[in-house]
């Protein structure tokens, strides 16, 4: 399976998604956002970073690559899309998911390991996990904050597309402790913290057993490895 | 050179954290009556050609789709601005023909 991660302007954990989906037993495919060309990979990720010096607001001149024309018609076509952070503020800038980012309510950036609840375990991106498991990531925004009105609140939750929720600690005042979503067909997902730092023994989140042991954002990646095993 | 002036602000009832940090600081200093700071943008938009209906219509576009982002934010004004340089020369031309108060108003029109 061919995972494509595409690389704007400002991008910093591209070269993170690519060893997290190597991890996973899948080939990642570097793709430039200066370009219309998906190179027929199977998936995409949309990685985390300061695109654009996050000008204009985060994500939203990415928004406007020219790949992102691409990246559209294939999410609408059902290709697995996910955006981490930046890639997260990009897809709701594309129209792809709903909702906004803004900047967190106590106005600090934050970088920390976060507990969350994988709420959907049905999408493409989180297949490998359990409904209602915990897993711990690292989070690292400064404008993190999740929101949309109240009837588009109701709706992500009345059709089980909050796929993350912050546990413990509501980490940048995201409404109804949203980390993640995503889209009625469930091929798109974004979400704000970082699965492709949890990938590696010794790389990634402390837990009980050991210091960096933490590797609770492979999931992410195999579930779409198995997908295609599935699909095939 | 007309320059178009679009003023984007939060929604109304967001929290806007840098505004609340200003409002903060104001009140540390001392700057008492002050009930609260809000944060916007500005952006000068510049054109070389005419301003018509169809340039309107574009800036109407830009602004609602590009530089705000109807989810978080409401454009609170679309401002059309001549520059002093234009003042000037209406002006002057005004004064060469007759001050007839037919001239564009200093600072803004719509």
């Amino acid at each position: 399976m061919r995972i494509g991660v595409i690389t704007f302007p400002g991008s910093l954990d591209d070269r993170d998604a690519q060893r997290a989906v190597r991890l996973a037993g899948a080939e990642p495919v570097a793709l430039w956002h200066g370009s219309h060309d998906l190179e027929g990979v199977d998936a995409l990720i949309l990685p985390g970073g300061f695109s654009y010096g996050d000008y204009l607001r985060c994500g939203a001149i990415a928004s406007l690559s020219p790949i992102m024309t691409e990246v559209v018609s294939a999410a609408n076509s059902g290709m697995p899309v996910l955006g981490i952070c930046n890639g997260f503020q990009m897809l709701t800038e594309a129209g792809l998911l709903e909702g906004g980012l803004i900047r967190n309510d106590h106005g600090s950036f934050i970088c920390r390991d976060q507990v969350l609840t994988v709420e959907n375990s049905s999408t493409d991106w989180t297949a490998d996990f359990e409904a209602g498991q915990q897993i711990t990531i690292p989070l690292k925004n400064g404008e993190g904050g999740f929101i949309a009105d109240d009837d588009t609140l109701d709706r992500l939750e009345g059709e089980g597309r909050v796929v993350f929720r912050y546990v413990d600690v509501n980490p940048n005042g995201s409404l109804r402790d949203i980390a993640g979503i995503s889209n009625a067909r469930g091929n798109v997902v974004g979400l704000m913290p970082h699965p492709e730092h949890a990938v590696e023994p010794g790389f990634g989140p402390d837990t009980a057993a050991a210091m960096r042991s933490g590797v609770d954002g492979l999931g992410f990646f195999t579930s779409i490895v198995k997908r295609a095993l599935v699909d095939a | 050179m007309p320059t178009i002036v679009v003023d984007v602000m939060p929604k109304a009832e967001l929290l806007d954290p840098q505004g609340k940090a200003v409002a903060g600081a104001l009140a540390r200093t001392g700057r008492t009556g002050f009930s609260g700071v809000r944060i916007g943008k500005r952006f000068e938009l510049t054109v070389d050609g005419p301003v018509d209906d169809a340039l309107r219509a574009q800036v109407q576009e830009i602004a609602e789709e590009i530089l705000s982002n109807g989810v978080i934010e409401d454009v609170v004004g679309i401002h059309y601005e001549v520059t002093n340089a234009e003042l000037a020369e209406e002006a002057s031309d005004a004064a060469s023909v007759t001050a007839d108060g037919f001239g564009a108003p200093a600072g803004e029109t719509h």
